[in-house]
């Protein structure tokens, strides 16, 4: 009880500071009545991180509340909301710069009108902040042509625990200048800084772009992903998806082709007679919807766990998960890998899948969850040897005074593998 | 080095391999950049991973800074050591471990041979794609301490994007594994800080790459401009057409010509302003209909003639100039200075006319040869070092090259990396934050700042950042 006074009088003081130092608007109260600061501007991010490692407060990091939800608990809450504008979009150079905050939605329109397109198809919903993407790292069934989110990302503005601006990296499309820093943000959670700004890697809007799927039993159908890769086939998506993510009674494996209209006409043709069918083309209203349900059904459950497994081990992976929590919203890429499942579970359920997953050299990311279970597991759980000092000595420069709130590693007294 | 460091050298890796005699150290004194010479204190061959991490303990014991080094190749001064330094060749470390063509992964030594990687992995359908003009002698510990690029980088990545996991040894000595066989990060993404970290962090001993299928067609196409800004709007045509070619190259007049004047002559027209290599990829309907597109779009922006071929020996006719390039260019004078930018691609036309500027004001032999897909110039300057007045021009033209391409939005380098060569024109695209921040990352790998110590980053330029629980965190 005494400790709450002491929080409820500390939030009071510090929604007051907040506001002196922002102006009202950018200050209000999270879900949590939580002193929630929207700062509009890196530079005004960094001050209200520099007064929080002076005073010895503790920030949540929010983008838009949709992905991770806004529960750790802190002195106050930092927002990036405010800072949701698409600064600049190069046609000719197919790169943007865009702050954290602004949606996904926001993006692809902006870069719709110009024919462009970030070949980015995340979990989660429209109103997603691409700097949640970035500091989580989810990418999508589009990982399989595009590869991951820090192939897309060439650098990014972050402040860090102490109030620091670092910019990394660089604006053009290939840039070997310093070390890599915004590898370690992509990914990090957040837990070495707040992602300010992106710059972002685009292609051009595909002239044509093509969902086929077919339905039926797990075991053809990654089969049938399987001999399409060998053929040598480049789509853009290939995930194979279970039953509840897709709304249907089977499992579905869907291909996207997109490229120019005659090669991707001339890709069907083949397809369709050398690979393991029938196909089904969807129509494009149909794609969109199909794809948009399964970004949005990852976020549907409580808890998003991502695997790194590699093509051929994800049907082995997507048993390991379906007997540890039972099978849920789950999709796979059989050719690209990677396998990410969403529903209920508990911390000694993912503890036991994570030490199945070790022994085979798979990581488990926790993409979403909980506070409590984030804190119980970690987002990363235990590393493998010798990593951890690294992780940990790296968190130590980027947030000296543990500001941020973020559960890197989870409990370590909890028994991790 | 003391007699005493180079028995205890000695005794790790057997006598022969510690070269310490001047003759012996002359030739590590340079790297491929012929503009910086440093000899090492000794030079050491290990020959296992496990001599690396003992001689890693020996020097971290010894507070004895070191530098590793694969084929020396590099082109920014990276691999050179002081004399107070053990510099560590890794060329004995060149075995291809493991090749699991099913997952389509290979782990390997870092002296393993670009190429070689590539031919061991062909009878499986596979290649390791990027590809340095250096192939045939750079290795993959290079490529992965520089970020390596080549030609085919456009469509499929540099060397990070190929990198999966990385075992190695800390500049203490100890050892770890980052990553994951799958690519996916096993915590933060620690291979991808590594990669392209200039042998600051430590040393990669086994590498595990991502292998790309062989695209069962391929079609390349060579196109002649009557100017190098048609063709460089005919590249940002066909990207913006949506096309990414597995690789789209560009020579400059003066390139083709010396190209044509030697021995690897390939046919191309000497009478052309510029010309483009393009090549796509695929499936053999997809390659049809890009090609068809490319030249399509070639033509409307002005290509002469479009050279074009599918059959391997024809295609190789092709690159033979580009890849050959660099060679050519030997017979011009004795010293070549290979430069590497990046500009934005909407600024290349303004960028070259502006070095063009900068050789006629100097009165130097500047010919360009560059990966114009994603605006990473390669100018180099024929010089002959001995002539101390040219050499002058040249650095100070190399000066004036880098700043008019920050200024057009780009950076220092693309693909060579900084090394001791462009150290002092990092604070022109960092601030003094961001280079403390990197200088911090340093020292949660390197502490003592004993790995490739005065590298990358200029002393002086780098604000101070508190360093993370180590116990050494002085100033540079």
């Amino acid at each position: 009880m005494a400790r709450g006074r002491i929080r409820l009088r500390g939030g009071v003081v510090i929604f007051a500071r907040l506001r002196a130092l922002l102006g009202p608007s950018a200050v209000d109260r999270d879900t949590d009545n939580l002193p929630r600061a929207t700062p509009e501007s890196s530079e005004t991010l960094a001050l209200v991180c520099r007064i929080a490692h002076d005073e010895g407060w503790t920030m949540r990091i929010e983008g838009r509340g949709t992905w991770l939800p806004p529960d750790a608990p802190a002195d106050l809450a930092v927002s990036t909301r405010a800072l949701d504008a698409v600064v600049s979009v190069s046609p000719a150079d197919l790169v943007a710069t865009v702050q954290a905050g602004a949606t996904l939605e926001s993006v692809r329109r902006a870069l719709g009108e110009q024919r462009m397109w970030l070949a980015l198809d995340p979990p989660g919903r429209p109103e997603r902040s691409l700097g949640s993407v970035a500091a989580t790292a989810t990418a999508g069934p589009l990982r399989q042509g595009f590869g991951p989110v820090r192939d897309h990302v060439l650098g990014c503005t972050v402040v860090t625990g102490d109030g620091r601006v670092v910019r990394a990296g660089g604006r053009v499309v290939k840039n070997v200048a310093g070390f890599d820093l915004a590898k370690l943000h992509v990914g990090g959670f957040g837990a070495f800084g707040i992602i300010t700004e992106l710059h972002l890697r685009l292609r051009a809007q595909p002239e044509t772009d093509v969902t086929l799927v077919q339905r039926g039993p797990r075991d053809p159908l990654t089969r049938a992903a399987r001999d399409l890769d060998e053929a040598g086939f480049t789509p853009a998506a290939l995930e194979l998806v279970s039953p509840a993510l897709a709304a249907e009674p089977e499992w579905m494996l869907a291909v996207r082709l997109a490229g120019l209209t005659d090669g991707v006409r001339a890709e069907i043709a083949e397809l369709s007679g050398s690979v393991a069918g029938p196909w089904q083309e969807l129509p494009a209203d149909r794609a969109a919807a199909f794809w948009a349900l399964v970004a949005r059904g990852a976020a549907s459950g409580p808890v998003t766990l991502r695997l790194g497994v590699l093509g051929p081990g994800v049907d082995e992976a997507i048993d390991l998960v379906a007997d540890a929590l039972g099978e849920g919203l789950l999709a796979g890429g059989p050719a690209a890998g990677g396998l990410r499942w969403t529903g209920e579970t508990d911390a000694d359920r993912i503890r036991a899948l994570r030490r199945a997953l070790a022994a085979r050299e798979i990581p488990l990311a926790v993409e979403r969850a909980p506070w409590a279970l984030r804190r119980a597991v970690g987002h990363f759980g235990a590393y493998r040897e010798g990593v951890g000092p690294l992780a940990g000595r790296l968190r130590e420069t980027f947030d000296p005074g543990h500001q941020l709130a973020v559960a890197l590693d989870g409990d370590k007294s909890a028994g991790d593998p | 080095m003391t007699p005493s460091v180079l028995d205890a050298l000695g005794r790790i890796v057997g006598p022969r391999w510690v070269r310490h005699r001047r003759a012996e150290l002359t030739t590590y004194a340079m790297d491929g950049l012929p503009t910086h010479e440093s000899l090492p204190g000794a030079v050491v061959v290990p020959g296992s991973r496990r001599e690396v991490a003992d001689v890693l303990r020996l020097l971290h014991v010894l507070g004895v800074p070191f530098v590793a080094r694969g084929a020396g190749t590099g082109l920014s001064g990276g691999a050179l050591a002081d004399p107070d330094a053990v510099l560590i060749a890794l060329t004995r470390l060149n075995r291809v471990l493991r090749v699991d063509a099913t997952c389509r992964r290979a782990v390997v030594e870092p002296g393993v041979v670009n190429a070689r990687l590539s031919e061991a992995v062909a009878p499986h359908g596979l290649h390791y794609v990027p590809d340095p003009s250096s192939q045939t002698a750079c290795t993959v510990g290079g490529n992965v301490a520089e970020n390596a690029g080549g030609p085919h980088c456009l469509k499929y990545g540099v060397t990070t994007n190929h990198i999966a996991q990385l075992d190695v040894v800390l500049p203490d000595g100890s050892e770890t594994t980052l990553g994951s066989p799958h690519g996916e990060p096993w915590g933060p993404d620690l291979v991808g800080l590594f990669v392209g970290s200039e042998g600051m962090f430590g040393i990669a001993v086994e590498i595990t790459v991502h292998l790309e299928p062989v695209p069962p067609a391929i079609r390349t196409m060579l196109a002649a401009f009557g100017s190098v800004r048609a063709a460089s709007e005919a590249v940002s045509a066909v990207i913006a057409a949506g096309i990414v070619p597995a690789a789209l190259e560009m020579m400059d007049q003066a390139c083709v010509r010396a190209v044509e004047a030697s021995i690897y002559a390939a046919g191309y027209p000497t009478d052309a302003a510029a010309v483009l290599l393009v090549e796509v990829d695929g499936r053999p309907a997809q390659v049809e209909a890009e090609s068809a597109a490319v030249e399509r779009l070639l033509r409307a922006h002005g290509a002469g003639s479009v050279l074009s071929a599918s059959a391997a020996a024809d295609r190789m006719r092709l690159w033979q100039g580009r890849k050959k390039a660099f060679g050519a260019m030997g017979r011009i004078a004795p010293d070549l200075a290979v430069q590497d930018a990046v500009v934005p691609r909407s600024a290349l036309p303004d960028v070259l006319d502006q070095i063009g500027e900068i050789r006629d004001r100097h009165g130097l032999s500047i010919s360009n040869v560059f990966h114009a897909g994603d605006g990473n110039l390669h100018p180099n300057i024929s010089f002959d070092r001995r002539d101390a007045d040219l050499a002058a021009r040249v650095k100070q033209a190399s000066k004036e090259i880098m700043a008019a391409c920050v200024a057009a939005g780009g950076s220092i380098t693309g693909e060579h990396g900084v090394g001791n060569d462009k150290m002092h024109y990092m604070p022109w695209i960092f601030d003094a934050e961001s280079l403390g921040a990197m200088q911090a990352v340093r020292r949660v790998f390197d502490p003592a700042e004993r790995s490739n110590p005065g590298k990358v980053l200029p002393a002086g330029s780098c604000r101070e950042w508190r360093a993370a629980g180590s116990a050494c965190g002085g100033a540079l």
